[in-house]
């Protein structure tokens, strides 16, 4: 059991938790996931390791709650709580080179949490870091302060304008671009959609793009291949060749398609859950599992 | 005594049974729509009657086809005594999981294979007879933890699959303080995850476990070795006197045609994983499964055959087998094919996939294949296929699964200096020592993908290794010595 210690709400979407395990918090590294699952017949999925902590023995896991096992996470997972399983650090740690002396880091939506490490990372490497972060509003914006703190250039860019940009994180890139003809890498993560046109807006200047893949999952171990994805043409398991791969090389239209899997059966669970939950609430009883 | 030694002396090839006697089965129709075991097992009687087909050979060739060199004679001369505990004892000494290995073991590949009356009547029955006992003594709690005088050596396993699960048990015999370390969230490797409950049931591995835990082996689910700490580490840092790794090679392989990624098309090791480590049939758990109507196979080892099984029970129209060579060198068991084909399962003998095809919307539509014959034969000794020309057809599928064969798992190769050979399986001594001092490897992950009682075996082997290489006596012969 994996006790949940700390747990921040940065929307009425997006939450985050601070998980108790020394051992993966001293083994973690940027780039790396964990696969949870939060109750005995849940289902496993994988989450970026936000953050990790030594000398606290924990690390942070920022969720947006999309379908059945994020909303009830949501629902369920209070301090104090435990999942029922965790398992990493999965998957090959990002490489954050020395040779890399100015980078940029694009974080779209959700995708700010999971990239902070490498972000972090290269600061203490003695890079320049520029970081490019991406929201629909500016009541999402979280970990501003944070980012503050080891980013040299700190660029917010919301779809409404509230904040920043008014626009796409693209357009943050082309800004940046224009600006420093010596980025050695940018690095993206987000919506799959946004990662495919960062890689479009770097491509023509022939900037290494380097992206976080969020395939769909089971054991993260190399052993189902439901993970796999395609990468100059070759195929790809996701969650022990990757998740960081050449962002020039990626087929996103496949990963798209493949994210779509389960779509039927996803929504079907999500609203006997909801049902569920809402019989429990009128009949005010605990939801049993 | 002395009257059934001589019945036991008279018995001879011409006085016994022509046919083995029968396994009580689910019928074919009503178990392809349920999770329940399909051979139930033989009563007494028929565990006795089939024990007394086995004419006790003085030079038992058997033995010989067993990789673990089970006492066969011993053991059946017990059960027709109906003396079975003393049974159970003989096949404990050879083997830790018999209620498994009964079950699932090729045996016309091995055991019943050479059997000596095989070459005129049925062979000896030597699994059912080997499960029967192995049933018994999980219904009787026969397990004995034997005397362990503790002897301070600390012992890691990586992976809980057979492999390491007897190389546990003998360690944990010897005095060593073991502990297994699983990447999985529950421990059995292929057992649990691959294959299904209708041929192994959970409550058989789960006995098999207790057994372990009772011999003071601490089993530790969700650790990847390799990411959490490596190889290494658990001989530096962390303090262990030596380590096994049987992590398993079960990384799925696919052809590289066209549409292997659309929706639709995936492993047999996913849908299983799905099926037997998630339930995600049963409506309590949320692992989604997504099975079609109509469902292609392809290849035709046993991996495929619990695909196609599992695939029936949870409510597939229509299951095909795609294989390019015949029913004769499929490498599933025999047991297996004939069930799968009284199941309804629809072979395509002698047909290879070309293609996938899209529906449209990146879903799978059907599957376009190529008809061979046999030709020359191969480095395998089997008639290789060839294909007809002009036989191309194509057939309506909404799902495709490969069960072509899997590769070994890449992760402890990408996370130790450990050398291994150029397909990535672990390289080590005939006494599976591999190149980093005091780490034996086993199991899949040194043969590629073999069997049970193989990788079982090679736990054995290594925790022999092992023993000679921290010098340690063996405290259970110790024991039994005094
Ligand atoms: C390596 C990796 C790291 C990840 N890190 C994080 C993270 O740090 N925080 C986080 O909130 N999520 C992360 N994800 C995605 C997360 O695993 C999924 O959101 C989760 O599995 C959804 O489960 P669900 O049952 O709640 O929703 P479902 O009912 O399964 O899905 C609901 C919706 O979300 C979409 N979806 C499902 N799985 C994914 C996925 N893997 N990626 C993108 N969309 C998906 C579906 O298409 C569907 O539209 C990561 C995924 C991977 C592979
Ligand atoms: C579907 C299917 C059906 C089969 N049917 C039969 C049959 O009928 N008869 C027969 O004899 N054989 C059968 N086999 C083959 C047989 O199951 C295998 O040969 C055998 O299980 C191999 O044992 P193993 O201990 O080497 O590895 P496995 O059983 O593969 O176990 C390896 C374990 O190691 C874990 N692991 C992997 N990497 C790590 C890591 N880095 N850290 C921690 N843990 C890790 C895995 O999760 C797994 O639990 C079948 C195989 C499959 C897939
Ligand atoms: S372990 Fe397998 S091969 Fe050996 S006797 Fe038993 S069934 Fe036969
Ligand atoms: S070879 Fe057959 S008949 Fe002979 S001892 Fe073995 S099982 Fe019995
Ligand atoms: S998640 Fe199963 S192989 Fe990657």
């Amino acid at each position: 059991m994996y006790e949940i210690v700390a747990r921040e709400d940065f929307s009425d979407q997006t939450f985050l938790l601070e998980v108790r395990h020394p051992m993966l918090a001293k083994a973690a590294q940027a780039g790396q996931f964990v696969i949870t699952q939060s109750h005995e017949h849940g289902e496993r999925i994988p989450l970026t390791i936000a953050d990790f902590s030594k000398e606290n023995g924990t690390i942070t896991l920022v969720i947006q709650a999309v379908g059945k096992t994020t909303k009830e996470m949501q629902a369920d997972c209070q301090v104090g709580a435990s999942l029922f399983a965790m398992v990493g650090p999965m998957g090959i740690p990002s490489h954050i080179s020395e040779d890399v002396k100015k980078v940029v880091l694009v974080g779209g939506g959700l995708g700010v949490a999971p990239i902070f490490p490498q972000l972090r990372a290269f600061k203490e490497k003695g890079a320049y870091v520029i970081a490019i972060i991406g929201f629909r509003n500016k009541e999402l914006i979280f970990w501003d302060d944070k980012y503050k703190q080891y980013c040299d250039e700190y660029i917010v860019c919301t779809d409404d304008g509230s904040a920043g940009i008014h626009g796409l994180v693209t357009q943050g890139i082309e800004q940046v671009i224009s600006k420093h003809d010596d980025i050695d890498e940018l690095i993206a993560i987000g919506p799959p959609i946004m990662m495919k046109f960062c890689a479009e807006t770097t491509r023509p200047h022939q900037l290494k793009t380097i992206v976080s893949l969020n395939p769909l999952m089971v054991d993260g171990t190399g052993m189902c291949g439901g993970c796999r994805v395609k990468v100059g043409g070759k195929m790809k398991f996701g969650c022990v060749e990757g998740p960081d791969f050449d962002g020039h090389q990626v087929d996103f239209d496949e990963l798209m398609n493949r994210l779509g899997r389960f779509k039927a059966d996803e929504k079907i669970a999500l609203e006997n859950w909801q049902k569920h939950r809402e019989n429990c609430r009128l009949m005010n009883t605990e939801p049993e599992e | 005594m002395a009257d059934k030694e001589k019945k036991q002396k008279r018995r001879t090839i011409k006085n016994i049974a022509k046919e083995r006697t029968a396994m009580p089965e689910q019928p074919p129709l009503i178990r392809a729509t349920n999770f329940e075991e399909v051979a139930l097992g033989y009563t007494e009687e028929n565990a006795v009657r089939e024990a007394q087909r086995c004419i006790l050979c003085p030079k038992p060739r058997c033995r010989n086809g067993c990789p673990v060199d089970i006492d066969i004679t011993g053991f059946i001369a017990k059960i027709d005594e109906k003396d079975y505990r003393a049974a159970y004892d003989i096949l404990s000494d050879a083997t830790l999981l018999p209620a498994i290995c009964g079950r699932v073991c090729p045996q016309e590949d091995q055991c019943e294979g050479v059997c000596a009356i095989g070459k005129k009547l049925e062979p000896v029955a030597i699994g059912r007879l080997e499960r029967w006992i192995g049933d018994m003594a999980i219904e009787n709690n026969w397990f004995q933890v034997p005397e362990i005088t503790p002897n301070g050596k600390k012992i890691a396993i990586v992976g809980s699959g057979p492999a390491g699960l007897a190389c546990a048990a003998d360690m944990a015999k010897a005095g060593c303080d073991v502990t297994i370390f699983e990447a999985l969230h529950k421990p059995g490797g292929v057992l649990r995850y691959g294959i299904p409950e209708f041929r192994l049931p959970n409550y058989v591995i789960d006995a098999e476990l207790a057994n372990l835990e009772k011999l003071g082996v601490k089993i530790e689910c969700n650790v990847l070795v390799g990411r959490l700490f490596t190889i290494e580490q658990l001989r530096t840092e962390m303090g262990y006197d030596a380590v096994f790794i049987g992590v398993g090679a079960g990384y799925p392989t696919f052809m590289g045609i066209p549409g292997e990624s659309l929706n639709g098309v995936l492993s047999a090791n996913e849908l299983l994983t799905r099926c037997n480590l998630m339930h995600a049939a049963d409506e309590s758990y949320d692992t989604p499964l997504g099975i079609g109507n109509k469902i292609a196979v392809i290849g035709s080892g046993n991996t495929a055959m619990d695909a196609m099984r599992v695939s029936l029970r949870v409510g597939a129209e229509h299951v095909y087998c795609v294989y390019r060579r015949t029913r004769e060198e499929s490498p599933a068991r025999v047991e297996e094919i004939h069930h799968a084909i009284e199941e309804g399962v629809d072979f395509h003998w002698l047909t290879t996939p070309l293609e996938i095809l899209d529906d449209g919307e990146g879903r799978v539509r059907a599957m376009r294949c190529i008809k061979n014959e046999l030709g020359e034969p191969d480095d395998s000794g089997r008639r290789r296929p060839v294909p007809i020309e002009g036989s191309e057809f194509e057939f309506e599928v909404d799902r495709v699964v490969y069960a072509i064969g899997t590769n070994a798992n890449p992760v402890i190769g990408q996370t130790s200096d450990i050398e291994m050979n150029k397909w990535g399986y672990i390289d080590t001594d005939e006494t599976l020592h591999t190149s980093i001092e005091g780490v034996f490897a086993g199991g899949d992950i040194v043969t590629g993908a073999a069997t049970v009682i193989l990788a079982m075996g090679a736990g054995r082997k290594a925790a022999e290794g092992m023993k000679v290489y921290l010098g340690l006596e063996d405290s259970e012969e110790d024991a039994k010595a005094e």
